[in-house]
């Protein structure tokens, strides 16, 4: 057994000791190496990486512009509100966070289902909002517990109102948020960078197509973050420049006595100005509420649009495609005159029935109206009339003629989605069918044609500018709803379609018949009883569209079903002889024209003329039993 | 006359008070000290005041550990040992698990940290260990050593808290490597240990195998787990060589540091004095450890030498891997950089190593050969 040695264990502690020292010394180098080689040889790679954590370019998001009607009357305006957001990419476990969320903020079964909806949506690094609308007490909470939320935060937003609710939806649209194909349209528009931060676009009427003016510039704030992505201070920034400014055609208190006046009806009207196709009330009803849609509309409510019978989402003035009946006489007439097939005085013997190929086409008249010239075929709707001159004319010069007023293309109006409608010719049934025994045009289908039946179908827009045409001594306009356009930062106004696109070439005294008998049929024909006493002298003309084809039966509308009842309208300008305003109504399954549709258009016209405001809906006046239409 | 004694009295007390103490590790530790209130004036200024209670607390048993003499500390080796091994199986059957582990006992009136004690408790039962051996410990010895070292470092680690288990196996390992453990031996051990690490691999928990696996690709997973070790090179790096200025650090003020009061502390400073602070922070560590095995090399028994030495290699630990983890050279284990980083318990710990080195420098050899 080896014995200690005081002597020499001390000596090989101390070179214990010494072996340590010099581990801590390399140990010490060793760190020390490291500290160059991060703070001075990779010193600017680290300083730029702390930079791009410290700074971020948050942009700032304008004002989107105002929708104001003609007279200054706001349409469509912004406010300010709170909202809790949530950024995905900087939460790890979203489930427990929202859980978490709850138990400080009211967080409904609703707002989470949004919220997934929105996330399945989203873009990559944008905030989401879980809750819209926090109450200032809701705020304060937040901001306690703010510290165990990193990626969450309180954002003030601006959000789009519309105060009127359901009030113009049709025309004004909706904004909602940005999706892959909103996406396609800032990309081809090369406004990427512009609509960095954005998380609305507008989605349908004018919100949409113009979108680009009212969305504004951009603005951007340097600022300084932390690492829960807040921003602590910011350093610089430039200002965003809000959008423009829209001020339509429309006159918003016209705009809400005609859909007022539809009452709980279905259908449309289309009021232009004739001298500038400036739409001064555009109603589309049911219609529903834009607000709805702003911050992502919950799946009941989209269900019940959706699926509801009464299709309050279709604009049934642009989108719906209805026969015009009777309303297409004073057109065929005016074709008949401008094509020479027709003489005004040229009488016909109306025997209360057409023969053509050994088929009886009926006038609505029981033994006819006997002899009938141009005059009285409007004024009493003479069908026997205009079975005739359809039959004189031919399918292709009608076409042709009724296309020259825009009847079955686009009008062109300032909202995207618009129907063509149907304009039927022969080459029209080539196309559209496929076999070849339909492909042909038979010529007793052109005899239905002209009383506005048969394969005819238009919008109530295009019926309203053909009227507007016939008004403005055949100028015609593109029918617009925005007047101007506000540049916010000049101030300079961008007018919209000032000038006429093209002048049809009537003949004064021809479009003098045509006013006349139209004048007539609100003094004396089938308008009479709607415009009995009006202070100014309008033109008009009353029709009824078929729904349904009753062959040969007698029928009587009351006892049918309301759906199936027949499409009721009207055309109408007034004053006739120097024309402010020229207007189309349709009302689906209204029965005759001047039942339900003609007493729409007096109150229309008695306010726009006279400033005569209604206190009840145009009344149905059941007793107008028109004898003198189809 | 009166106030003539009273000021007598009040040096003669004053005197007493400050006899134990070691000059120069007081100025060091104070010159830390210093560095450390600064550093949570920036860090986390809230908690100033409770980390001078928990200096002023750490400073009480220094003090009365510098009194108490190298022989009584013998006395308590195994007593102490005893408790702690016991304190560790107790957790182990009974303890409060908190963020996954089972690391605090709940005594009742307090929940202690049975973990915290072994590391004095080790390196003073293995100094009593191969102070009673008569002879030249031989190979027996150093097995009887390293099982009474890895018994309470196998319960530490499976609590599982990696920090102080390798804390606490360091601590011994120094106590072995002093006692004059052949070279052979240790270059034996350390090829084994090479060997061996694949099985250890396996023995790892998933969050332990992980930062392991972070620490050579931090970027691999930049906001999950290499977060911590991306943030705090960013933030030593971008404090260049004169640092952002105290309080001036974006990483650390604008909270990108995790952990930034206690283990990651270090990055804090780094930002915010950059390489010159560094090199200052290395110096005063240099020197405490410069100190202490000053105080080794002078003890008066085996006892006092290996236990003076262990603890002075203690302080080296700490503030290696610390440093070395907080820039990104060693895997992410919970260690605080020594004297500095909030929490009592450490700083306790800490004080009392020092207060022991104080006492063995008190009794040192008087005669000199």
């Amino acid at each position: 057994m080896e014995f200690k040695n005081p002597q020499q264990e001390l000596e090989r502690f101390r070179s214990r000791l010494a072996v340590a020292g010099g581990f801590v010394l390399l140990c010490f180098t060793l760190l020390f190496v490291r500290f160059v080689w991060l703070q001075i040889v990779q010193h600017d790679y680290y300083q730029t990486r702390a930079e791009d954590n410290r700074i971020s370019l948050v942009p700032v998001v304008p004002n989107r512009g105002l929708i104001l009607d003609r007279n200054g009357a706001v349409l469509a305006r912004n406010y300010s509100a709170y909202t809790l957001e949530i950024t995905p990419s900087k939460t790890r476990d979203l489930e427990r966070l929202i859980d978490g969320l709850a138990a400080v903020i009211d967080i409904q079964p609703k707002d989470r289902k949004r919220f997934r909806k929105l996330l399945e949506e989203s873009r990559n690094f944008e905030s989401l909002p879980i809750r819209t609308r926090l109450t200032d007490e809701e705020v304060a909470k937040f901001i306690a517990h703010r510290y165990r939320f990193p990626g969450v935060d309180i954002k003030a937003r601006l959000f789009r109102q519309y105060p009127g609710g359901a009030f113009a939806s049709h025309m004004l649209g909706y904004i909602g948020r940005v999706n892959d194909k909103d996406l396609e349209k800032i990309e081809e528009k090369e406004a990427d960078a512009n609509y960095r931060g954005t998380d609305h676009f507008g989605k349908t009427g004018l919100e949409q197509r113009y979108e680009f003016d009212l969305h504004g510039e951009t603005g951007f704030e340097k600022v300084e973050v932390d690492a829960g992505g807040r921003a602590v201070r910011t350093l610089a920034r430039t200002a965003p420049v809000a959008g423009n400014n829209l001020t339509l055609t429309v006159d918003a208190e016209l705009q809400r006595i005609a859909e007022l006046a539809f009452g709980d009806r279905k259908g449309a009207l289309v009021a232009i100005e004739p001298a500038t196709g400036g739409i001064l009330a555009l109603v589309a009803v049911p219609n529903y509420d834009p607000n709805l849609f702003v911050d992502g509309i919950d799946t009941q409510n989209w269900k019940e649009l959706n699926e509801s019978p009464d299709k309050p989402m279709v604009n049934r003035a642009l989108n719906g495609a209805y026969p015009p009946g009777s309303t297409f006489k004073p057109f065929m007439a005016l074709g008949a005159l401008t094509l020479g097939k027709r003489r005004p005085e040229q009488l016909i013997s109306d025997p209360g029935f057409f023969n053509f190929g050994g088929h009886h086409f009926r006038d609505d008249k029981k033994g006819g109206h006997g002899m009938v010239d141009m005059y009285k075929s409007i004024v009493h709707s003479c069908d026997t009339y205009y079975y005739m001159l359809a039959n004189d004319m031919g399918i292709d010069n009608i076409a042709a003629f009724m296309g020259s007023l825009g009847l079955g293309s686009r009008t062109g109006i300032d909202i995207d989605g618009e129907s063509e409608g149907v304009l039927p010719s022969q080459e029209w049934k080539r196309k559209r069918f496929k076999k070849p025994e339909q492909q042909k045009w038979y010529a007793g289908e052109t005899i239905s044609i002209g009383i506005g039946q048969g394969y005819n179908a238009y919008t109530p827009i295009q019926l309203a500018q053909a009227t507007a045409i016939v008004a403005n001594n055949g100028v015609m306009f593109r029918p617009h709803l925005v007047k101007y356009v506000t540049d916010t930062r000049s101030g300079e106004k961008r007018m919209i379609e000032p000038e006429p696109l093209r002048r049809l070439d009537f003949k004064p005294e021809h479009i003098e018949v045509i006013r006349n008998a139209m004048i007539g049929v609100n003094k004396e024909g089938t308008g009479a009883r709607a415009f009995a006493g009006a202070g100014y002298v309008s033109a008009g003309k009353t029709g009824t569209a078929q729904v349904f084809s009753y062959k040969g039966v007698e029928h009587k509308t009351e006892r049918m079903q309301a759906h199936l009842r027949d499409h009721a309208l009207f055309i109408a300008f007034a004053p006739a002889d120097k024309p402010t305003i020229a207007l189309a109504v349709l009302v689906e399954n209204g029965g005759f024209g001047a039942q339900a549709a003609a007493p729409i258009a007096r109150q229309v016209l008695d306010y726009y003329l006279l400033g005569k405001k209604p206190n009840a809906p145009a009344p149905a006046d059941e007793a107008a039993v028109e004898e003198d239409e189809e | 006359m009166n106030r003539g004694i009273g000021l007598a009295t009040f040096r003669e007390w004053g005197q007493k008070l400050v006899a134990p103490i070691d000059g120069p590790l007081m100025v060091i530790a104070g010159l830390l000290l210093l560095l450390a209130i600064g550093m949570m004036g920036s860090a986390s200024p809230e908690r100033l005041n409770s980390q001078f209670m928990n200096v002023a607390a750490a400073l009480v048993v220094m003090r009365m550990a510098a009194q108490v003499p190298p022989q009584r500390l013998m006395h308590l080796a195994v007593p102490v040992y005893v408790l702690a091994v016991l304190l560790l199986i107790a957790v182990a059957l009974f303890g409060d698990v908190s963020k996954g582990a089972r690391r605090w006992l709940n005594l009742g009136f307090m929940r202690a940290q049975p973990s915290e004690l072994m590391k004095i408790a080790m390196p003073l039962l293995l100094a009593w260990f191969f102070q009673k051996r008569e002879a030249m410990p031989r190979l027996r010895d150093y097995v009887i050593a390293a099982t009474l070292l890895l018994l309470p470092v196998g319960l530490i680690a499976r609590q599982p808290d990696l920090g102080t288990a390798v804390l606490v196996l360091a601590a011994g390992f120094y106590v072995i490597f002093f006692a004059g453990l052949s070279w052979k031996i240790l270059i034996g051990m350390a090829a084994a240990g090479l060997a061996a690490a694949p099985l250890a691999w396996n023995l790892l928990h998933d969050y332990q195998r992980n930062r392991i696996l972070t620490l050579l690709d931090p970027e691999k997973d930049p906001l999950g787990k290499g977060f911590h070790i991306i943030q705090s090179t960013i933030a030593i790096g971008s404090g260049g060589i004169f640092g952002k200025g105290w309080r001036g650090g974006t990483q650390a003020q604008l909270e990108f540091i995790p952990e930034r009061h206690t283990d990651f502390i270090f990055a804090v400073f780094s930002e915010e004095f950059g390489l010159l602070g560094n090199l200052l922070l290395l110096s005063l560590y240099a020197l405490l450890i410069g100190r202490g095995l000053m105080i080794a090399a002078n003890a008066a028994t085996l006892f006092s030498r290996l236990l003076a030495g262990a603890v002075t290699m203690i302080f080296f630990t700490y503030a290696f891997v610390n440093m070395g983890m907080v820039s990104g050279i060693l895997p992410v284990v919970g260690v605080p950089l020594p004297l500095i980083s909030y929490g009592g318990t450490a700083l306790v710990t800490l004080f009392l190593g020092i207060g022991i080195l104080m006492s063995i420098h008190g009794n040192r050899m008087l005669v000199q050969k």
